[in-house]
């Protein structure tokens, strides 16, 4: 009489009754947001590509194989973990997206490199990414938490450094050629995933302090040091890596601001406070005009641009609006 | 010295950056059932932004409902927004959004919880622009 065994129901996910509004939000954002490389026109980098002199290319390429590998985690690895520790079925429901997203992002560089590159090439830059000391330690680092068994919050402070902090070293190269005409379309396309890793970044930072905070105090500190002595090992590992790929075009302490300035940037996801002072974090602004094109500065405090600006007109929901 | 009005949603990236601040403000309520603010004199209105990729939905529900009603909307100043550049084009949209629909300038734009830079940066700011705009009748 198996069926009259006394069981937990299965339970359907109820998109009308949330816990927690904020699931909603980021999913809406997300799904809003979804694309896949096929729109991006990227076979018109192909005479930019041609430009790049053969060191620059190499370079290309391992940084995007180095990023493939962080994709491959989140996708296989990290995002599918955090779902036993979900707190809502919609959060699961989010990671799912989450995990899909980072397929595509993987998926991308393939798309990337299979337009501009030889296979030869390709094939030796994902060599180097087996046999990179510093990339396969950073991998390894992170999937040390995504363990089965390991503490839910500490998988989603690794989580976060992964999206907020992991990828910069690499997504730093791609701006940089974009801010001098190079590489344009191959440019739109990682910002696209750029813009999909602050969501991911955000939510999982915003999950944990939501547990965090029903912590006693002792156990809240316990795992804000574990959080500063993992970014601090990370780091230890990103500057590794970053001199090695940079120091041959003379980028590193570029890269390296850039590094500091999304470290800050991955902790406060998690609700603290910077870690690099101001003038550790001075990043390049051609650099940060790449992240941000269109998107030029009108503030007034400031004093650039003209003084008394009135934004132009942006798309918005006027429905909402009853002025 | 006048007002400032904020709004934070959960993540507490505004309300961590008001604290360090350390300016008296106003916080508009997440939950829609709350009670709103009435400032009583001019403000600044700090506000973070929540666009899609085509910056549809940038200024969050309840901010929205604080500037439906005139008698709130006819006291800002200013507006400084929030946001994170690695939305591109549309960082911090919700201060150009809410500038050209109350025809007030956008004061100021920072990433997440801030920086001390922009601490330093908003609080000399403030004190300018409030002293200038006492000096206008």
């Amino acid at each position: 009489m198996k069926d009259t065994v006394l069981r937990t129901p299965l339970k359907a996910i109820n998109w009308s009754r949330l816990q927690d509004d904020k699931d909603l939000e980021v999913w809406n954002r997300l799904t809003v947001n979804f694309w896949l490389p096929e729109k991006v026109p990227l076979s018109n980098d192909v005479p930019s590509w041609a430009t790049l002199r053969p060191e620059e290319r190499e370079l290309t390429i391992r940084v995007f194989t180095g990023l493939t590998l962080l994709d491959t985690v989140q996708n296989t690895i990290g995002a599918p973990a955090m779902m036993p520790d979900a707190q809502t079925p919609h959060e699961e429901a989010v990671l799912s997206n989450i995990s899909f997203m980072e397929a595509v992002h993987a998926r991308s560089y393939s798309s990337i490199f299979s337009t501009l590159c030889l296979t030869k090439e390709v094939d030796e830059a994902f060599r180097w990414s087996e046999e990179n000391p510093h990339l396969q330690a950073k991998a390894r680092l992170i999937l040390e938490e995504y363990k089965a068994g390991s503490d839910p919050l500490k998988r989603k402070i690794a989580s976060v450094f992964l999206e907020s902090f992991l990828f910069y070293s690499g997504f730093y190269l791609p701006m940089y050629w974009s801010s001098r005409a190079k590489l344009t379309n191959t440019a739109d396309l990682i910002r696209l995933i750029i813009r999909d890793e602050a969501v991911h970044g955000y939510y999982i930072g915003y999950k944990y302090q939501r547990a965090l905070e029903k912590l006693p105090e002792a156990r809240q500190q316990e795992l804000k040091d574990f959080a500063f002595a993992l970014m601090f090992d990370l780091y230890e590992i990103e500057q590794k890596y970053t001199a090695e790929l940079y120091d041959g075009i003379g980028l590193t302490e570029d890269v390296k601001a850039f590094l500091h300035y999304n470290a800050n940037k991955a902790l406060q996801n998690l609700g603290y406070e910077a870690l690099f002072p101001p003038q550790a974090c001075e990043v390049n602004p051609a650099i940060l005009a790449a992240l941000s094109p269109d998107s030029e500065n009108h503030d007034f405090f400031s004093g650039s641009g003209s003084s008394y600006v009135i934004g132009k007109a942006v798309a918005t929901e006027d429905e909402d609006w009853d002025f | 010295m006048s007002g400032l009005v904020y709004y934070s949603s959960g993540s507490g990236n505004t309300a961590r950056f008001m604290a360090q601040l350390g300016l008296p403000a106003q916080r508009i309520p997440i939950r829609m059932d709350d009670p709103v603010p009435m400032p009583d004199r001019p403000y600044v209105l700090i506000c973070p932004t929540y666009a899609d990729g085509e910056g549809r939905g940038a200024v969050a529900k309840p901010v929205i409902r604080f500037l439906n009603d005139p008698a709130r909307r006819a006291l800002i100043r200013g507006v400084i927004a929030s946001g994170n550049r690695n939305f591109g084009a549309t960082y911090a949209c919700a201060g150009e959004v809410i500038a050209s629909k109350c025809n007030v300038p956008v004061l100021y734009r920072f990433e997440l919880a801030g920086t001390e830079t922009d601490l330093a940066r908003i609080r000399a700011g403030l004190e300018k622009f409030w002293g200038a705009l006492c000096l206008t009748p």
